[in-house]
């Protein structure tokens, strides 16, 4: 008898019908949130079936966000390395400043069509509260975000700019007063609110359907990467790197790569200080599978299970979990996952200050810092694509403060 | 052909006090209270003091970082006593001091990240050395349950469920089908929190449950006053009170044990009496 063939399945081919990323994701929630996610998970089918709605959702991403973003070649970064060529992917030229516009935008539809005029979100660098105030100003939905008190004094600009757009911006003042909090707090809200509104999760966790939408409303990055690298360069690139903190720009860009299996997959996770516990928010480098936010994942955490406290200079890496489809490509041996420190990403931050006339944001820099230094160790031949996934501006001020320069960044 | 006499489950304390309070004409108080605060000895005294004062049942809370079912006043002490470094073998010593000396059964209420994570077999094992009678896990729904209930079921421990405002009736029945021990009825959509007014709809719903269920039904989140648990009793099989009750701990924080112990008391008390 002749053997059975194997068959590779897609690793594109998740989640199942239960949300599961192999035997990662599900939906750990309390029961009141079960009808909203059911809820959800119906309306996206149908959205998904619907050409209006991507008709619509198209449009918008055109003539209201800007896309396609470029693709950029960074000539004067690939001399600095000295190695292998560096493109940037540049969604930091998208409206707001970064990826988390296309997922806001996305789901803000998806909550009108739920009929829910009420929207919630989470915020760290605070990115994804202003693509949310965005979008709500935009629909004219009503829009109330969570931020940790800790990332309202990192990232000021971007409270100010949420506020501007009629947002009404929540702090945290609970547990470590960033991201997790945060999350925690809108969780919360929606416990109470959860018939007449939607929150709008920024990144690919949570509890499903969430982490498949927001990579689907985000993988627009890695299609047009693809398409412009066929275009560009004739190819798809060696490799592609992209940050990951819950991971949706990531996600995003490596989504519609994953069943290319010549093109290498690098996500990069904040290692802070040290890779000593509390000191980084390296989830997959350190962490072990747990349950954080409503779904099975590599979490930061103690023996007992409790959530374990992080740190990176970057608001929107500082998070103990990571979205449950990474922990999967991570699994699977797809994707690799490695870690920048905190000095390293503000040396990368500089170098493309300054070599580019681009100032990256602070988690950016973390995927730019590997890039360098894996591009100097590689032939000229080869190419190297980052997820420039936001821009630096709200990062400004605090790494004039880190460094020690006046608010105008002079020295003191 | 050896006559072995199985121990009783776990689950069969609860039932017991259930058939008694049917008998008596009596509904259940089912206090909540946080373990490890303000520290471990006085959540063992505070379960005494419940257990005389006439609790039908305990719900242990045990402390977990992120708890997003539960409003400012619970989350508050959790905190605090992870603070304090209570750990999770802390709380099943506590329990199991607890369960040692008082007659009324004690459940854990504990997120499924801390079972998860200490392994399903392994907190279940805990839970019966500690004496506990079941679980209350606020963070599993019905579609990720089956492990759990699986070990539940052979351990001889409740696995009680919870039905919400938002819980569509087929799905209530279903999740009701699987409850053992009793079925936890959510007062509200919303975190746990003492609120001031019974929710419209709450007593024909409990009603439309009871024609569905044989399990006890006790109705939990925002009941802190004897009229509120006096409205409750008269349709359901008990009610409980977590938030009046941690906070009042709480509160009590800087005065001599004693005091506060007599307080818990006089609280609990009233609100037995008014469990008819």
């Amino acid at each position: 008898m002749a053997s059975t063939p194997v068959v590779s399945p897609m690793l594109s081919g998740v989640p199942d019908a239960y949300g599961r990323f192999g035997k990662f994701g599900g939906r750990y929630v309390p029961e009141t949130l079960s009808a909203a996610l059911d809820q959800l998970e119906r309306a996206y089918a149908e959205a998904v079936a619907d050409p209006a709605f991507s008709g619509e959702l198209d449009g918008l991403l055109s003539a209201f966000v800007g896309r396609p973003t470029p693709l950029l070649f960074a000539k004067r970064l690939t001399k600095l390395a000295g190695g292998a060529q560096i493109w940037l992917k540049r969604e930091d030229l998208s409206h707001t400043g970064a990826h988390k516009i296309n997922n806001t935008l996305g789901q803000g539809l998806l909550a009108i069509r739920m009929g829910k005029r009420r929207i919630i979100a989470e915020t760290g660098a605070g990115q994804h509260g202003v693509a949310t105030a965005t979008a709500c100003a935009r629909f004219g939905l009503e829009c109330v975000v969570y931020m940790g008190s800790e990332d309202v004094r990192r990232q000021a600009p971007n409270v100010r700019n949420m506020r501007l757009m009629g947002a009404e911006v929540r702090p945290v003042e609970t547990g470590s007063r960033t991201l997790r909090d945060a999350i925690n707090d809108a969780m919360r809200d929606w416990m109470g609110s959860v018939e007449t509104t939607h929150y709008i999760i920024g990144s690919v966790v949570g509890p499903h359907p969430f982490p498949r939408i927001v990579r689907d409303f985000q993988s627009v990055i890695g299609r047009e990467t693809i398409e412009m690298s066929r275009r560009q360069f004739g190819r798809l690139p060696d490799a592609v790197v992209a940050c990951v903190g819950g991971g949706s720009n990531a996600a995003g860009m490596f989504y519609p790569f994953v069943d290319h299996p010549e093109v290498r997959l690098v996500g990069v996770e904040a290692g802070g200080r040290s890779g000593t516990a509390g000191d980084h928010a390296a989830s997959l480098s350190y962490g072990s599978p747990g349950i954080l936010h409503g779904s099975l994942s590599y979490v930061l955490q103690d023996q007992d299970g409790q959530t374990a406290d992080v740190h990176s200079v970057s608001a929107g890496l500082d998070y103990p979990g990571v979205g449950p489809e990474h922990s999967y490509w991570h699994d699977m041996g797809r994707v690799e996952y490695t870690s920048v420190t905190d000095l390293e990403a503000l040396d990368a931050f500089d170098m493309v200050a300054r070599h580019e006339g681009i100032l990256p944001a602070l988690e950016t820099s973390h995927a730019l810092a590997w890039a360098a230094r894996e591009a100097a160790k590689r032939s000229p031949d080869e190419i190297i694509v980052v997820c420039l996934s936001g821009r630096g501006d709200k990062d400004a001020a605090e790494i004039a403060r880190l460094r020690g320069l006046t608010a105008d960044g002079g020295t003191a | 052909m050896t006559a072995t006499t199985a121990a009783a489950p776990p689950i069969a304390k609860l039932q017991a006090m259930f058939a008694a309070n049917r008998a008596a004409g009596r509904k259940a108080l089912a206090p909540f209270v946080t373990a490890g605060d303000p520290d471990a000895d006085t959540t063992v005294a505070v379960l005494e003091t419940l257990d005389k004062a006439g609790a039908s049942l305990c719900e242990l809370g045990v402390p977990y970082s992120d708890p997003i079912a539960d409003g400012p006043v619970i989350q508050a002490s959790y905190t605090r006593a992870l603070g304090k470094g209570l750990t999770l073998a802390g709380v099943f010593d506590a329990a199991q001091r607890a369960s040692a000396t008082c007659t009324m059964p004690i459940l854990a209420m504990a997120s499924y990240s801390l079972i998860f994570r200490r392994g399903i077999d392994r907190f279940v094992a805990d839970a019966v050395t500690a004496g506990l009678a079941g679980f209350v896990v606020p963070d599993l729904p019905l579609e990720e349950s089956d492990d759990l209930d699986a070990a539940c079921r052979k351990a001889g421990l409740a696995l009680v469920r919870l039905v919400t405002p938002t819980t569509p009736p087929d799905r209530a029945e279903a999740i009701a089908r699987k409850s053992t021990g009793f079925l936890y009825c959510v007062s509200v959509a919303g975190v746990t929190g003492a609120r001031t007014e019974l929710p419209p709809g709450l007593v024909d719903r409990v009603k439309w449950l009871k024609t569905k269920t044989d399990v006890p039904i006790l109705v939990g989140f925002g009941i802190s006053g004897p009229e509120q648990v006096r409205a409750v009793a008269a349709v359901a099989d008990g009610v409980i009170v977590g938030s009046a009750l941690v906070r009042r701990i709480a509160e009590a924080a800087d005065q001599p044990r004693s005091q506060m112990l007599a307080d818990v008391a006089a609280y609990t008390a009233s609100l037995t009496a008014a469990c008819g």
